[in-house]
């Protein structure tokens, strides 16, 4: 579905005219990301991370798919292989920290990408499923980044692997029998390695499809905006292409720039130096942490010490899935019905405060496990639980938003000058 | 059902009478060929999800052989069994005396040092070096390693403290240190698992 006024596909050349009859999959794009899709006319930057973030996903399945032509999934030999690709390989080096930075970089995108939905409330009707299949995407992400850094059996992929499989033997009574299901053994070896690889494998193809869902959703309903009104009429909109399709390529520059230079630069900066060090099942580091990406997550599983009525253990890794499944509630927790936080000034508060709890929980996840780090930890788990269900549903009660525009175009000649309606309607006119 | 058979084509003076019986033959065909083919997908199911399970050659290296005539009083060291740490020490009389002063009732996990070790032979703490927490090597085994406020073993990647006992007594695991089956082959001689 789309806008009345969207541009029809009319293919001129004959064998265009010849595809479009038998298969018509140019006509599929040019209405996806074509001038056949008309989006808002006022998006701003922060639309750039949706592609940004399908950019990243291309670069690693790339370089993923030419980095499993070197590599050897097998205990005895990961590491070596690995070390091989770095050394022997021809442009190794620059394929792996290409794949291990354009992790950082796709888990980057992505939370600007989440926070954008956050800010102007992305996730509300009528583009509930939109962010469903965004959370899905970013759950498969997670495993996918996970089992990814297993492979190179480095002593943080040992002692990593070690530790998440240990949060399914906190489940009661099975908990022990779904571990050494899931491992294949009863502590991480050659069988939890293989079926890493074959998972790292599959799971990108699976989150490209989840994608697609993603985006098909997000076309049914049309783009959100800055002013987060929906669209009025064909003065509100501007074809994809070549409209953002050219402001998108000013965002890829950008972030192939910053990509450029962690590769180039420090590609190291974001790992860990014990990773050089071979898997050694005898002897743990003496600080494990996960990537940057975990670390607010990791910081709440470690913030339940006590046991209360269930052992502390299944408390923390039940909080921190929570976290992330709290996410799937978050468009009927917000009853709102206004979308964007530049017309809600009381939630623009809220919102502020939970990034720099975030911001709190991964210096926590980071850091030494002292008596002053676990409180703060503790409370700041307590406050980003606290924003979605408390905060968020009182917020949106009893908050007075601000004055809405109109429509999309008066917001934007508001902004350039213009406030009056007729002189909107005749620029609108000019337009046309 | 017979009657359907028996009523010519046209005939029936009711056409839609077959509703009477329920299921229809059809239905009961369509539920047995579907029950058939589940009954089918579930049994290769059930390989696919067994695949995952600690094949014949993990299982296989099931039990370990320790020396114990080297490990002096105070000593410990680390041995493999099922390819996980397995730490055997050697507790001097003032920590079997320590870990019996305890009073049991007051651990999170209660066990005496007695039932954690064999009968004649409590000195012999043979525990796998994994912490129940998450998994991570306990330190206190190794030469000159902390061992926590407790005198046994530390975790270090979140700070669980086990006693001389191998028992937890502060942090978040909720076990104390697993004690696998052994049994002794002599004085100087275990076999585990």
């Amino acid at each position: 579905m789309s806008f009345p006024w969207a541009k029809h596909y009319e293919p001129k050349q004959p064998l265009m005219r010849w595809l479009d009859e038998k298969l018509p999959l140019p006509r599929l794009v040019y209405n996806a990301v074509g001038a056949g899709y008309p989006v808002p006319r006022n998006l701003n930057y922060f639309w750039n991370f949706g592609v940004l973030a399908g950019a990243a996903l291309a670069i690693q399945i790339i370089t993923g798919v030419v980095l499993a032509m070197h590599y050897a999934a097998n205990a005895g030999v990961a590491f070596g292989s690995v070390e091989s690709i770095m050394r022997d390989v021809n442009a190794g080096w620059f394929l792996r920290y290409a794949h291990a930075n354009g992790a950082s970089m796709f888990l980057l995108v992505v939370y600007i990408h989440i926070g954008r939905g956050l800010y102007y409330g992305s996730y509300k009707a009528p583009r509930e499923m939109v962010w469903l299949l965004g959370v899905v995407i970013f759950l498969l992400m997670m495993a996918t980044a996970f089992m990814g850094y297993v492979l190179p059996w480095g002593q943080m992929s040992f002692w990593g692997a070690q530790v998440i499989t240990g949060f399914f033997s906190a489940i009661p009574l099975v908990g022990d029998t779904i571990r050494i299901w899931l491992l294949g053994g009863f502590a991480p070896d050659n069988a939890a390695l293989n079926r890493f690889f074959s998972l790292h494998y599959l799971l990108p193809f699976v989150t490209a499809g989840v994608i697609i869902l993603h985006i098909w959703a997000l076309h049914i309903p049309g783009s959100n905006n800055p002013t987060g009104v929906e669209v009025k009429g064909e003065q509100d909109t501007v074809p994809f292409h070549p409209y953002y399709t050219a402001k998108d390529a000013v965002g890829l520059g950008v972030f192939l720039l910053v990509f450029a230079a962690l590769i180039f630069f420090s590609p190291n900066l974001l790992g860990h130096p014990d990773n050089y060090i071979e898997a050694n099942p005898l002897s743990t580091p003496a600080h494990i942490v996960p990537e940057w990406y975990f670390l607010p997550f990791y910081a709440i599983l470690k913030s339940f010490t006590a046991d209360f009525i269930l052992p502390a253990k299944l408390w923390g890794v039940l909080a921190m899935f929570g976290s992330i499944l709290l996410l799937f509630f978050l468009p009927w927790l917000d009853s709102s019905p206004v979308r964007s936080a530049n017309f809600r000034p009381k939630y623009r508060m809220f919102l502020g405060i939970l990034l720099f709890d975030v911001l709190v929980l991964g210096y926590v996840g980071g850091a030494e496990a002292n008596a002053r780090n676990v409180i703060l930890g503790q409370l700041a788990s307590a406050y980003y639980f606290a924003h979605f269900l408390i905060i968020l549903p009182w917020v949106a009660r009893s908050e007075r938003p601000r004055p809405l525009p109109n429509s999309i175009t008066e917001a934007v000649l508001a902004k350039h000058g213009g406030t009056s309606p007729a002189k909107s309607a005749v620029a609108t006119a000019a337009h046309a | 059902m017979a009657t359907d058979s028996m009523v010519p084509p046209g005939e029936s003076p009711e056409p839609f009478h077959e509703e009477v019986h329920d299921p229809r033959r059809r239905d009961f065909i369509n539920i047995a060929a579907v029950s058939f083919a589940g009954v089918g997908a579930l049994a290769i199911v059930l390989p696919l999800i067994n695949q995952m399970n600690p094949s014949a050659d993990v299982l296989a290296q099931s039990t370990t052989e320790v020396d114990l005539s080297k490990i002096a009083p105070g000593q410990a060291i680390k041995s493999q069994f099922r390819k996980q740490p397995l730490f055997v020490r050697n507790l001097t009389p003032a920590e079997i005396a320590e870990a019996n002063k305890v009073d049991v009732a007051s651990l999170r996990d209660p066990q005496t040092l007695a039932e954690r070790t064999k009968p004649g032979k409590e000195n012999w703490l043979i525990t796998l070096g994994v912490c129940t927490h998450l998994g991570c090597v306990p330190l206190g085994a190794g030469e000159g390693e902390n061992k926590g406020p407790f005198g046994g073993y530390f975790c270090p990647c979140h700070g669980s403290a086990y006693d001389t006992a191998a028992r937890i007594r502060q942090g978040p695991a909720p076990k104390n240190l697993f004690v696998p089956d052994y049994t002794f082959n002599s004085d100087t001689a275990v076999t585990v698992g």
